[in-house]
């Protein structure tokens, strides 16, 4: 709607529409149209459980609309059974909240786990690849340390290189920055922005880190009562009216709390005092 | 509480029960379908299976050996004691020969493993599942059956019968020790269990042991994919798959019995 004009003329890679999925009574997401356009950074901000995980995960199928239809590169995958999926996961990364490193495997055979799985190498195209990732993630040398010997932050960046061993078109990150200090989120979201310089990757990144968000986003879009409020460039987010967005801009606690809790409809009704 | 339930009350909380254990039965056996489609998939992933099988057969085999040696040992104990009060005593290696290979063998070594490797399965599937790992074989492009649960049932079904043989080795071994302290010739005790114990009893009581590999593995691997609620979960799904897994091949064993009595 906001952003409009200046995407008039981009294709777009994945598409969403009234997207509905629930677990049990709770209804996370109550119908969501998105597009996410070739080769942008698509940052999906919202509060805590507000289904912006979610979301991010029917984008690969490890979770399946209740209603609605999805598609990726134009084709309808809304009902695509689970091994058909298999040849869009080479082509779209998912990048874990905590970095879902497989911990009986080292740091190599993490990384090369994509590879031996669908592509033909010998051991020392392997050992070059494995490299090549690690290197465009800046962690040089340590394929044979153990997950459990790593940092947060290393953890997430090998997660990163993980995703990128299969060259794929898209990354998906799912809160790329939570848990890490300052340094170490500056360093993913410079990840993130050279990764799409250097590999032309569409990217969405899914986020309450307002900082990162503004700092490397084309276009964002706010996730709340189960729809996306806004969507636009970081400049129209920021100069938005929408009393949702300013409130979630100005980290209002309280009115995130109403807001964004999941069950409350429109009209969010007020929880007794300490009733929550 | 003495007040009487209301029937209503009764028959939803019923009605939702039964309701859960179809819906768990169900999931149960979509695995299994699941798990026997994806055997002769493209990227059989072998060296997991044999480091599973390692896992198995290898690892768990002191804790099988302590607990044949000393059942086999009280057992002797026991029964010579028994049937020395009807004179029966010499009877006492065919007794414990039979029962080892027949029954004590398998259900024994099944108890033990279930206990060791099939909360093994489920703790580590479980932990896999709640720290997404399960999702990201998914996302990478592999299927969680083909590279957990495939060589975890393999190598369960296939080393469950060779740590039997060997429960059924030691079981026997420790009621001669105690026998020849009985007063039973060592020669007079191996000849009462070859005399009596056939071929067939030992296949029958190894087949057993295949169905209850392949049992205990697949609801631990059952379990361990349905974890859910972080840690907490993975200690409530590693205690359900012993007791699940422990009353199913008590179950099963009578059942099976009868059946290859049949034959």
């Amino acid at each position: 709607m906001m952003a409009a004009d200046s995407t008039r003329d981009r294709v777009p890679l994945i598409e969403l529409s009234g997207l509905e999925k629930a677990f049990g009574s709770n209804r996370v997401l109550r119908g969501v149209d998105l597009a996410v356009f070739r080769g942008e950074i698509f940052t999906l901000l919202g509060g805590s459980g507000t289904g912006k995980s979610v979301l991010l995960k029917h984008m690969v199928g490890l979770l399946r609309p209740d209603a609605g239809r999805l598609s990726i590169d134009g084709r309808d995958v809304t009902g695509l059974p689970e091994r058909d999926w298999v040849e869009l996961r080479k082509r779209i990364a998912y990048v874990f909240q905590g970095a879902a490193l497989f911990d009986s495997l080292s740091v190599k055979e993490n990384i090369a786990y994509g590879l031996r799985e669908h592509l033909d190498l010998s051991e020392a195209e392997l050992s070059v690849r494995v490299a090549e990732c690690l290197a465009a993630v800046g962690l040089e040398g340590i394929e044979e340390r153990m997950p459990a010997e790593l940092s947060g932050g290393m953890r997430k960046r090998v997660g990163v290189a993980r995703g990128i061993a299969l060259e794929p078109e898209a990354i998906l990150y799912d809160e790329p920055t939570t848990g890490l200090d300052p340094a170490n989120s500056r360093r993913i979201g410079q990840l993130i922005t050279t990764l799409r310089e250097r590999l032309h990757v569409t990217s969405v990144v899914v986020t309450h880190d307002l900082e990162l968000c503004f700092a490397i986003s084309d276009r964002v879009g706010l996730l709340g009562r189960g729809r996306l409020l806004a969507v636009g460039t970081p400049e129209e987010i920021r100069a938005s009216g929408l009393p949702e967005v300013r409130e979630f801009l100005a980290g209002d606690l309280d009115a995130k709390k109403d807001l964004w809790s999941g069950g409350a409809g429109p009209a969010p009704r007020r929880a007794p005092s300490g009733g929550e | 509480m003495s007040e009487a339930i209301a029937p209503g009350v009764w028959l939803e909380s019923t009605g939702r029960r039964v309701l859960a254990l179809l819906d768990e039965l169900g999931r149960f056996s979509l695995l299994v379908a699941r798990t026997f489609r994806v055997m002769g998939r493209r990227g059989f992933p072998i060296r997991e299976t044999v480091r599973q099988f390692e896992s198995v057969a290898v690892r768990s085999s002191t804790i099988v050996l302590i607990t044949a040696l000393f059942t086999g040992m009280v057992l002797a104990l026991q029964t010579a004691t028994a049937l020395g009060r009807f004179g029966a005593k010499p009877y006492t290696g065919s007794f414990v020969g039979l029962a080892f290979v027949l029954e004590l063998g398998p259900v024994l070594t099944a108890l033990v493993v279930s206990g060791r490797v099939g909360a093994g399965i489920s703790a580590e599937i479980g932990s896999m599942t709640v720290s997404e790992q399960v999702d990201a074989i998914r996302a990478l492009g592999a299927d969680p059956v083909q590279k957990l649960v495939l060589p975890r049932m393999l190598a369960t079904t296939l080393g469950l019968p060779m740590l039997t043989m060997l429960a059924n080795l030691l079981g026997i071994l420790g009621g001669l020790l105690i026998a020849t302290q009985a007063g039973i010739g060592a020669n007079f005790y191996y000849q009462s269990v070859i005399n009596v114990v056939t071929l067939k009893d030992l296949v029958s009581g190894l087949v057993k042991t295949l169905a209850f590999g392949w049992t205990l593995s697949m609801v631990a691997c059952h379990q361990g994919l349905a974890t859910t609620g972080g840690t907490v979960g993975v200690g409530r799904a590693t205690t359900r798959t012993v007791v699940v897994s422990s009353i199913a091949v008590l179950v099963s064993d009578f059942f099976l019995s009868k059946l290859i009595m049949m034959f």
